[in-house]
């Protein structure tokens, strides 16, 4: 489904992902690991298509499509989706119509009939209880004075009424209390299926005891310079990354 | 005197206004010509005048502009409801080109006491209790177009609220520029009385048809007895060829709520000026402003809000939404008087620009001779915040429909004061679909 080769981005001026191979298969969940700095957002931001991320090299194939050269509304189109680290504020738009019209303009391109307002209200509905949301939240102006639970939560309901071939989950985990931390994982999980990959990107092992992926990678400096399963992260829980930069360094 | 040829057709004009005018009676033909006299005398303001530094009436000023010649017969009821936000059910006077028209008016019993009609037959009539409130202005402040407006007093709208009556139902005044054949103007006059612990909705719409330029000079003196509860509203959709030059006088009593919303959707070039005399304890005033420019559209706002007795408050929030090469101008003057103790004051006005060629000016002016008061003020010139159009676009929304989805958002919280539901349901509507346009 996505398949990365030899990625280089720079930033301003300064190269952050410096080589980056990666492939991943339909209904595979790959988690990315990696200490503060080794380039894990950008990745995330780099598959998203965010501005002021100048990609240098490599290429990056989605379902036999150049991802790169795809605005972050056609990925969102095409079924990728971001749950964002830092959901943003959007003042005087409720999550109910933002989610609407997002929704309806992935199903536009689609081909699908746009969904009406009780439609949609009856999809929403069913995916609240995913992630124990409630419905005056939705209400509310789009994250706006939610706390940073219920942000998260709201972007794993988007992810479930967006429905997407692709969920990239950039440090879901952060600023969670166990409490959320589990309902997140529980409404990530509930989305797990064998046509729709995910990578999760944290800089913790604690979500992936919830979210279990089947691969996990290590993202030091720019590159992946250890892949394995899950044993890895408990590996990496133990030890820290200090033994990582040891062996990056001296494969050098 | 001095007729410089800017003030020259409307002097003209005067001369062939007062000859049809024969059974005026003597005072009003007085002070129509006080007030051309005064007009003449302060001319045409340009933009070395600093209350008009920054807009220019040079296109007012180079068009001939002829009064109402019955333009009104080339137009049907419908023409007017979808751009003035009305429809059939609403009570609403209606003027086309300055002229009361009893085809498209419709008031279906109001209330014992309520009047609601036109200016002219208050004029005529012999009651003189209501004069103090048409002179006042013309003379006091030094006002070209105020001035303009008075010599050409005639038509417009009366209402009256009674003491201690609340209406239910708003009224609409609705006023029609309708530029046919030629350029034409019109200068309507109303007067709101709200006598003490009255209250009523009422909303002034000013539209503009055809492709000739218009100008519309229009002057509204609101009375606000003590106690009363106004909640008044001024809906701007002249035609992109539409010059709107609006006074809004408002004398506001003891413990009496005011509040003006004023909501700019189209227009050439609008100038509004506001001014609220605070003039009693524990009165209160509320300006909200939304204007939406597009094109080279000019709109420039004055407000002036005047404590003059102790504990009254005020609160003004107005915010703009500019594109193309537009230029607004927000000028705020908050003066409190040396008795006007527990002044609370507290003004804003916002800014976000589509276009890097949109023009803001803004400026406070806070004039403040009372020492125990609460006085703030703050503006901003922004765009669209870039990590909220990223938002957007990464759930599937492209960059127009983001940026029309957060510019509507921009203006939703003054959509949301509006207290007239059906009004509040068609402005939102309105700008929903107006961003889409705008950016497709």
């Amino acid at each position: 489904m996505l398949e990365i080769r030899n990625l280089r981005a720079t930033v301003g001026e300064q190269e952050i992902l410096r080589g980056i191979n990666l492939s991943v298969g339909a209904g595979e969940v790959h988690g990315i690991m990696g200490p503060n700095g080794s380039g894990k957002s950008t990745l995330a931001h780099v598959l998203s298509g965010r501005e002021n991320y100048r990609v240098t090299d490599g290429e990056i194939l989605y379902n036999g499509k150049n991802l790169l050269e795809m605005s972050p509304e056609e990925r969102a189109r095409e079924g990728i989706f971001l749950a964002f680290q830092y959901p943003v504020e959007i003042p005087g738009v409720s999550t109910t119509y933002f989610l609407k019209a997002a929704l309806n303009a992935v199903r536009k391109h689609q081909g699908l009939d746009e969904l009406d307002a009780m439609e949609f209200l009856s999809l929403i509905k069913d995916k609240m209880k995913l992630v124990e949301m409630d419905q005056a939240l939705l209400n509310r102006p789009l994250n706006e004075g939610f706390s940073g639970g219920e942000k998260k939560r709201n972007e794993i309901l988007q992810m479930a009424v967006m429905d997407p071939k692709l969920a990239i989950l950039d440090e879901t985990d952060s600023g969670l209390d166990i409490d959320a931390l589990r309902i997140v994982a529980g409404g990530v999980n509930a989305l797990r299926k064998k046509d729709r990959a995910m990578i999760v990107i944290t800089h913790y092992q604690r979500l992936l005891n919830y979210i279990v992926p089947d691969y996990i990678h290590v993202l030091y400096d720019g590159r992946i310079v250890k892949s394995g399963t899950k044993e890895l992260a408990l590996e990496l829980e133990v030890k820290g990354y200090d033994w990582i930069k040891a062996e990056a360094a001296a494969a050098q | 005197m001095m007729v410089n040829s800017r003030t020259q057709q409307f002097l003209s004009a005067f001369e062939r206004f007062q000859q049809k005018s024969a059974t005026t009676p003597e005072w009003l033909k007085n002070l129509r010509r006080t007030a051309i006299d005064s007009f003449v005398q302060l001319g045409l303001p340009t933009t070395r005048h600093e209350d008009w530094r920054y807009t220019s009436v040079e296109p007012i000023a180079s068009t001939n502009f002829a009064a109402a010649n019955g333009e009104a017969k080339l137009l049907r009821a419908e023409d007017l409801y979808g751009p003035s936000f009305t429809d059939p059910a609403y009570n609403r006077i209606v003027f086309v080109n300055g002229v009361f028209c009893p085809q498209f008016s419709s008031i279906r019993e109001l209330p014992a006491g309520v009047q609601a009609k036109n200016l002219s037959a208050v004029l005529t009539a012999n009651d003189s209790s209501l004069r103090p409130h048409l002179t006042q202005n013309s003379v006091s402040r030094e006002q070209p177009f105020v001035a303009l407006n008075t010599a050409f007093a005639a038509e417009g709208a009366f209402i009256s609220i009674p003491k201690g009556l609340a209406l239910d139902e708003p009224i609409y005044l609705v006023f029609c520029s309708f530029g046919s054949g030629n350029p034409v103007m019109s200068h309507p006059r109303n007067l709101i009385v709200f006598e003490a612990g009255s209250q009523a909705r009422i909303v002034e719409a000013y539209i503009g048809l055809g492709d000739q330029p218009t100008l519309t000079n229009v002057v509204t003196e609101v009375v606000g007895g003590a106690g009363s509860v106004i909640d008044h509203y001024r809906l701007q959709n002249e035609s992109s060829s539409g010059y709107l030059i609006a006074a809004l006088e408002a004398d506001v009593g003891r413990d009496c709520s005011f509040t003006a919303h004023s909501v700019t959707l189209n227009g050439a070039l609008i100038r509004n000026d506001i001014h609220v005399l605070l003039n009693g304890e524990g009165s209160e005033c509320v300006l909200n402003g939304l204007y939406l420019l597009a094109d080279k559209q000019h709109v420039d706002n004055h407000t002036e809000i005047e404590h003059a007795k102790p504990r009254a408050t005020s609160q003004e929030l107005y915010k703009g939404i500019l594109s193309g090469a537009a230029h607004a101008v927000f000028n705020g003057k908050i003066l409190v008087h040396k008795d006007a103790q527990k002044t609370d004051a507290r003004q804003t006005n916002k800014n976000l620009l589509l276009s890097e060629h949109a023009v803001v000016n803004t400026k406070p002016q806070l004039e403040i001779h009372a020492d125990d008061v609460k006085c703030s003020h703050g503006s901003t010139i922004g765009q669209l915040d870039k990590d909220a159009l990223f938002y957007l676009r990464s759930r599937g929304l492209d960059r127009a429909e983001a940026q029309s989805l957060l510019s509507y958002a921009f203006a939703s919280d003054l959509v949301g004061r509006v207290r007239i539901a059906p009004l509040r349901a068609r402005l939102d509507d309105y700008l929903l679909t107006k961003f889409k346009r705008s950016q497709s």
